[in-house]
């Protein structure tokens, strides 16, 4: 009894954990729908070209970690600055459809660029944090968890803190707000609206790096990630567009329902029903509760 | 209630589906001998114009934000190929109609999400469609006959006791198919169907209270699009593929789909076929340039690559200059034309078949 409750919270807790890098992802879009109210569909294509330009640097160019760190920052306020001057300033006045249907262009684009200048096979990262067991964890309390999905959560975890404090008490955090509540009321009181929308792309490009490379280290830094990060959106159904609380607790019960399905339900249908079981569970959410957990009541009920 | 054919439509209609019937039937046939042409770009054409027609209905008329066109299309292959193995009285044909309608019996599942939210919400239940459905056909070994290969071969076509199996024997089953589908969605588009459909497309609250029920019209859209996306997944895996795997029903395919529809111009049905046919050729024509302009020195990972980026650019750039897609660029460039020589009369010759009334 003692162990099958042991393996239940180790699946449980490896299920948490793995469920925070889909947190990482889904902060990316979190931050970017607060602030400007657009759906973007390209975070995914995001995470892949960040960490994909992150170990290109490194591999291809011998540059050291912690500058092609910063050099694959940089490449993403870029692709910041260009998102906001090529895709969104056009797009200013369009339906929500239109820009939604825009970043996947983007997100098409972000993925060619990144295929074309790194090459397609699948390439490893290594953060020198091993995907294995903590032996101390393991030796005291009995349970198996890997050091990345610590990882992972504690980066989570101060990523939240850190943009929660942002939006809560800095000014830029207050124009934010102003701006995703209202952008024309914002604008003509004088926020600047380009400089706004140029820091929270190039913010969630950054996250979206983060999130990059906590995958790449797991999973191999390959197209896959792209498919990965399409789990974000679930995420948000459940925790709420336009919360940072919700994009982490979303990503926990994610990660955590999709494990303990995968484990005890799985086998009865042949396994690998992870693939779809965080869309469905979205689904249930959407017709008891289609604001998600945390998020303002924005949803347009038809 | 559904009229006639030729009740709905004008002279020009009937013009222009005479010179499409004409170069379709007589011309093409006549002209192009290799099997290539064939084999891999008329048949995957007609049979992908055939899955965007169905995103069209959900997408373009409807107004739906829905990606799953690749998973109905899957239900859709799967169905005609057990079909044709447990019940083969059923017939070629009847097998069609039959895996359409089983598709159509998961995009009414599918589709019930759009009674309650739109818009990306709706992409992503939509997208619980593609993946279960894929899922399903994969883990079940009844639907694949438990052959442990992975990819199962295709039965060959066999109509009222005649075998089609040559390349061009396959294009006019699909082009038969893809004609009467074709007409038939003009007919639903224009007629009360596809106004209620449109109606609530542009502003469902009022269409509701005009007396249009939101629950059928979306509801029938579903249906009739995953419709629409299963008989073309069936003919995509008969009369293309040749051969029934999940993996080639991907989420990818879902998205290649979504471009055609979009790039091809929402809300018509001859961008349908505008869409699929510049999807589809525009890679081959990199590969000739890549082959002949730099001699194989580009890779062709490469070459996917860059005509990976088009596309996304091609969509953002449409989005921002003319969201209704390559059709509306068509007429704009009818329109200019006919304004510059006003007594050429080019109208039939021009307009092409699925102009909207």
């Amino acid at each position: 009894m003692v162990e099958e409750l042991l393996f239940f919270m180790e699946v449980l807790v490896g299920g948490l954990l793995a469920g925070t890098m889909y947190s990482l992802v889904a902060l990316g879009f979190v931050l970017i729908f607060k602030a400007s109210a657009t759906f973007n569909f390209s975070q995914g294509a995001m995470v892949f070209f960040s960490v994909l330009a992150f170990v290109g640097f490194m591999q291809d160019f011998n540059i050291p970690f912690v500058l092609a760190f910063i050099l694959a920052a940089l490449l993403m306020v870029v692709v910041g600055l260009c998102t906001e001057r090529f895709v969104l300033r056009p797009l200013m006045n369009a339906s929500e459809d239109t820009v939604l249907m825009a970043t996947i262009g983007l997100g098409y684009v972000l993925e060619g660029l990144a295929q074309a200048a790194w090459g397609v096979e699948v390439r490893r990262l290594d953060l020198g944090i091993g995907d294995f067991p903590v032996p101390w964890i393991a030796d005291n309390l009995k349970l198996f968890i890997s050091a990345l999905d610590i990882t992972a959560g504690l980066v989570a975890a101060i990523m939240i803190i850190g943009l929660f404090l942002l939006f809560k008490y800095t000014k830029i955090g207050l124009g934010l707000r102003a701006v995703a509540d209202d952008a024309g009321a914002a604008s003509s009181i004088g926020i600047p609206l380009k400089h706004i929308m140029l820091l929270v792309w190039s913010a969630a490009g950054v996250v979206a790096l983060v999130a990059g490379c906590m995958w790449g280290a797991r999973a191999g830094v390959q197209f896959a990630l792209v498919d990965l990060a399409l789990k974000a959106l679930p995420v948000l159904i459940i925790g709420g567009f336009s919360s940072i609380p919700g994009a982490i607790i979303g990503g926990l019960i994610i990660g955590a329902v999709e494990k303990v399905l995968e484990v005890y339900i799985g086998p009865f249908f042949g396994g690998a029903i992870e693939g779809w079981a965080p869309y469905v569970l979205a689904i249930f959410f959407l017709l008891y509760r289609p604001e998600g957990l945390f998020g303002e009541k924005i949803i347009r009920r038809v | 209630m559904m009229k006639p054919v030729f009740m709905t439509y004008t002279k020009n209609d009937l013009i222009n589906l005479a010179v499409c019937m004409v170069l379709s039937v007589l011309v093409i046939p006549s002209f192009i001998t290799t099997e290539y042409w064939y084999t891999s770009i008329l048949i995957p054409w007609l049979c992908l114009a055939l899955a965007t027609i169905g995103q069209q209905i959900v997408m373009g008329y409807t107004g739906q934000l829905a990606l799953g066109a690749a998973g109905f299309m899957a239900a859709g292959a799967f169905a005609m190929f057990n079909l044709i193995l447990r019940v083969p009285d059923l017939g070629f044909v009847g097998s069609l109609i039959v895996s359409g309608l089983i598709a159509a019996a998961f995009g009414i599942l599918f589709g019930l999400p759009s009674l309650k939210v739109r818009g990306i919400y709706l992409m992503v239940a939509t997208l619980a469609s593609q993946f279960f459905i894929i899922w399903m056909i994969d883990k079940f070994g009844w639907f694949k006959n438990y052959d442990s290969s992975g990819i199962i071969t295709a039965q060959d076509i066999v109509i009222l006791g005649k075998p089609f199996t040559t390349p061009l024997a396959m294009y006019f089953v699909c082009l038969a198919v893809t004609t009467v589908l074709t007409l038939l969605a003009m007919n639903m588009a224009r007629g009360s169907t596809g106004r209620n459909w449109m109606a609530v497309r542009d502003m469902d609250i009022a269409a509701e209270s005009m007396g249009v029920s939101l629950l059928r019209t979306k509801v029938q859209a579903f249906a009739i699009s995953a419709f629409y996306c299963g008989v073309a997944g069936a003919l995509f895996a008969f009369c293309y593929l040749k051969s029934l795997e999940p993996v080639a029903f991907d989420i990818k395919l879902s998205f290649k789909i979504l471009f055609m529809c979009i790039l091809g111009g929402l809300g018509t049905i001859n961008g349908a076929f505008i869409g699929a046919a510049f999807i589809l050729l525009f890679p081959v024509l990199l590969n000739a340039i890549g082959n002949n302009v730099f001699h194989g020195a580009i890779d062709a990972t490469i070459i996917s690559s860059i005509e990976q980026v088009i596309f996304g650019g091609l969509m953002i750039i449409f989005m921002i200059y003319e969201p209704l897609g390559m059709a509306k660029l068509w007429e704009n460039i009818k329109q200019k034309w006919k304004t510059k020589f006003p007594t050429m009369n080019i109208k039939n010759l021009t307009s092409s078949i699925g102009k909207k009334s």
